[in-house]
């Protein structure tokens, strides 16, 4: 294999590769990228064994061929190569060498062979449809805070990507929860996705996709199987396995019936918040809301390192209440709001609460009181 | 040269016998009247109190243990001859020493014992840090005029008081800080009463193994081990910053344990870093309502104890040894610290479950760790779990059921597998 590659492209090819490929491996050609030339593309190929992505870049092909290198190292050359640098990418097979050159600099990688590197399996999928990608972009971008990290309930530690009945008919679904928050965004459903398998989504592949998705208007090829997704660009797709659980039914905690609704600016709120959550020593910092009459207080007591208060003008109308929360979590939904101010709908200080934005049902969060 | 007679407490002036009583127990340093910082270990702690309480034992191999397929908790001095050493699988001690009687641990006797004597070093000093049951570091600094006498005399009459009043001998440790008094108790077992001094501290630790160094166990001495380490020698020729790139955060405490520096104080309460619990079974097992009937009697331990200490932890831990001797560990970290037993038994079940290893096990134990006050746990809770506020508050009504009527007056059905 003999190509050369404008350096920007060739980049981009290669840091989505990279940071796919686990820093941390025991089997030595994962840490590879597999380089195939054919025609006028070169594609390059990085996995870890769940997730699997594909990378075309047009590129002048001498001679077709393949080889595998270190995802890491090659990134690493490129990354400092200089902008605009045509660079050549030479395979000598007998000495099991790739050849990195570029004006004047010039490398000599290790590789190991292409018939060593595990292509994942190519599969059915049984709904394939397409969709803007700022629309994905939000579904996942609200969600993935909720996302846990507890690995004995493994079936948590992703998106559920599944169509759902809304209040406007069916809709695109995204769900994240870690049992002390959940995030629930809608989109309206792309078509051809009516008869898409609800799945979960691994975090990891959240990040790697959320890559896709910088460039706005672009339209995301997406495909679902029982366990398997894809997204894809013309230039990129990249497939993952989904995480092999069955996702709890969240209907069921986020609550219908709660009235004491208060309406804050979100951003005047986090700053707040944070404030006030300073002098907590704990590692899960409570904060104390306390309500009344268009009036919230918030105040943090750490008996041993000091206590804090704040006020904010607030519309509130109903009965006084006190209410606690970890102050992470609310910081965190507070800043999932960005046009309009924030909606807290509460219930009592032992049930969970409801946020939305403004009157927009279509992406709500549910965070879990905490005993002060 | 200050010396000591430890029979009669006479303080005399150098002689390998008291010039008082003639007898040789005599312990004799330049720094004697100085030093304060003491270690005082008992003699097979266990086993001695059993030889107490039952006479018949005293001139037999005794070890404490728990039944046939447990591990040795302590051997008398005369099983230790035959070669049985602490922590050893019982049948191998027993290959050892087959005429050794066996003695099932009678905990509340040993915590008896351990009071008595705390007792006793109370009268001391008020600071103590007590290690275990049966060894504590004592900090006599500035209780020279209030007792009249020098620390070391005070510890002579502690060990003789201890053999006179409640029939238990101990060695003590007596050096400038808790690392070498720590060396210092071991040095002269059983019975015991050693110094090491300030002048002689470098050239007492240079030619030692660094194993002697407390946490440094095997795979701390194989990975000093690599880098040329074997003797504080070794060690002294290192340089702070190198020992820091190459140890992390132990290289700084290596450069100074190797000049015999050790500023840690003698505290009252050493801050508890875990709970556990653990059981070695009668025979291997793979069943799992064994198994699980197993890991919920430890889990309910473990909450007890983080109950009575007004504790939570963070990190729950499960432990499982295969009937290979190969220990599995797993550990979760909790977002909400609990002290629940309900909490406490479905993570470590989770963490079995996902496990998948089908044993059979001959151990199994629970932890919490990275522990936090009571203030701070259970306190938010799950959403996709709304029957665990009901499930604690059953547990909140059987702990006081329990406190007030004793421990079998109420159990889970699965406590009884």
């Amino acid at each position: 294999m003999k190509i050369s590659i404008e350096r920007g492209a060739l980049l981009r090819a290669v840091s989505q590769a990279q940071s796919v490929v686990e820093r941390r491996n025991t089997i030595p050609i994962l840490a590879n990228v597999l380089i195939e030339a054919e025609g006028d593309t070169v594609t390059f190929r990085a996995t870890d064994l769940d997730i699997e992505v594909l990378d075309k870049a047009p590129a002048q092909v001498e001679r077709a061929g393949g080889t595998t290198v270190s995802a890491v190292t090659l990134h690493e050359i490129v990354r400092k190569l200089p902008d605009g640098a045509l660079v050549t990418l030479a395979e000598d097979s007998a000495a099991g060498r790739l050849n990195v050159t570029a004006g004047r600099s010039s490398f000599n990688l290790a590789t190991l062979p292409k018939e060593d590197f595990p292509v994942m399996a190519s599969s059915e999928y049984a709904c394939n449809f397409s969709a803007k990608s700022d629309v994905l972009r939000r579904l996942f971008d609200k969600s993935k805070f909720a996302i846990s990290t507890e690995e004995t309930r493994y079936y948590l530690n992703g998106v559920y990507m599944h169509v759902a009945d809304a209040d406007g008919g069916k809709a695109l679904r995204c769900v994240a929860t870690d049992g002390h928050r959940l995030a629930r965004i809608d989109a309206e459903l792309p078509s051809g996705a009516e008869d898409m398998p609800g799945v979960i989504v691994p975090r990891k592949t959240v990040g790697e996709m959320r890559k896709l998705l910088d460039d706005d208007d672009m339209e995301i090829a997406v495909s679902v199987s029982e366990t398997k997704v894809r997204f894809a660009t013309p230039d990129i797709t990249l497939t993952s396995k989904v995480i092999d659980g069955t996702f709890p039914d969240y209907t069921r905690v986020i609550p219908q019936g709660n009235t004491r609704k208060l309406e804050v600016d979100a951003s005047e709120f986090a700053k707040a918040v944070d404030r006030v959550a300073t002098v907590s020593s704990e590692r899960s910092r409570a904060v104390k809301l306390n309500l009344d009459e268009d009036r919230l207080v918030l105040s943090v007591n750490a008996p041993d390192s000091g206590a804090a208060e704040e006020e904010l003008a607030v519309a509130y109308g109903d009965d006084a209440l006190e209410i606690g929360f970890n102050a992470k979590y609310l910081l965190e939904i507070a800043s999932q709001v960005d046009r309009e101010n924030a909606v807290f709908m509460f219930n009592s200080s032992g049930d969970p609460t409801l946020m939305r934005e403004g009157n927009d049902t279509s992406a709500v969060y549910v965070v879990m009181p905490m005993r002060v | 040269m200050p010396a000591l007679c430890r029979d009669c407490l006479t303080e005399f002036d150098q002689g390998t016998r008291c010039p008082a009583c003639r007898r040789p127990r005599v312990v004799q340093h330049d720094e004697l009247w100085d030093l304060s910082i003491a270690h005082m270990d008992c003699d097979a702690f266990y086993a001695s109190v059993e030889k107490r309480d039952n006479p018949e034992l005293a001139d037999k191999p005794v070890i404490i243990g728990g039944g046939r397929r447990g591990v040795v908790s302590t051997a008398c001095y005369i099983a230790r001859i035959r070669g049985v050493r602490s922590a050893m699988p019982m049948f191998q001690a027993l290959k050892l020493c087959p005429d050794a009687v066996i003695v099932k641990p009678r905990m509340q006797a040993y915590v008896d014992a351990s009071r008595a004597i705390r007792a006793m070093m109370e009268e001391l000093t008020p600071s103590i840090e007590p290690l275990s049951l049966d060894e504590a570091f004592l900090d006599l600094t500035g209780t020279a005029r209030l007792h009249g006498a020098p620390p070391a005399v005070m510890l002579a009459r502690l060990v003789k008081r201890m053999k006179d009043e409640l029939g238990l001998t101990g060695s003590i440790g007596l050096s400038h800080n808790k690392f070498l008094a720590k060396i210092a108790s071991d040095l002269d077992k059983p019975h015991g009463f050693s110094v090491i001094g300030v002048a002689e501290t470098e050239a007492f630790l240079r030619p030692k193994p660094v194993r002697l160094i407390w946490g440094v166990g095997a795979a701390g001495q194989a990975q000093l081990e690599r880098a040329g380490i074997r003797t504080f020698d070794d060690l002294l020729r290192w340089d702070r910053q190198d020992l820091a790139a190459r140890f992390g955060s132990m290289g700084d405490r290596l450069w100074h344990l190797a000049r015999g520096q050790d500023h840690r104080r003698v505290t009252r309460n050493a801050p508890m870093k875990s709970i556990s619990n653990e059981t070695t079974f009668h025979d291997d097992t793979s069943d799992p309502d064994i198994l699980d009937g197993h890991l919920w009697r430890m889990c309910e331990k473990v909450a007890d104890r983080a109950k009575a200490k007004g504790l939570a932890g963070r990190v729950v831990v499960l432990k499982l040894k295969r009937a290979d001797f190969t220990l599995i560990t797993r550990r979760t970290s909790l977002p909400d610290a609990t002290q629940m037993a309900d909490r406490l038994y479905r993570t470590t079940r989770a963490l079995f479950e996902q496990l998948a290893d089908p044993g059979p096990y001959r151990l199994l134990g629970a932890a919490l760790a990275d522990l936090v006050p009571e203030e701070q746990a259970d306190r938010a809770p799950d959403l996709l779990d709304p029957q665990a506020e009901a499930r604690a508050g059953a547990e909140r009504a059987t702990d006081a059921i329990r406190a007030r009527f004793g421990e079998d007056a109420i159990l889970k059905g699965r406590a009884l597998r």
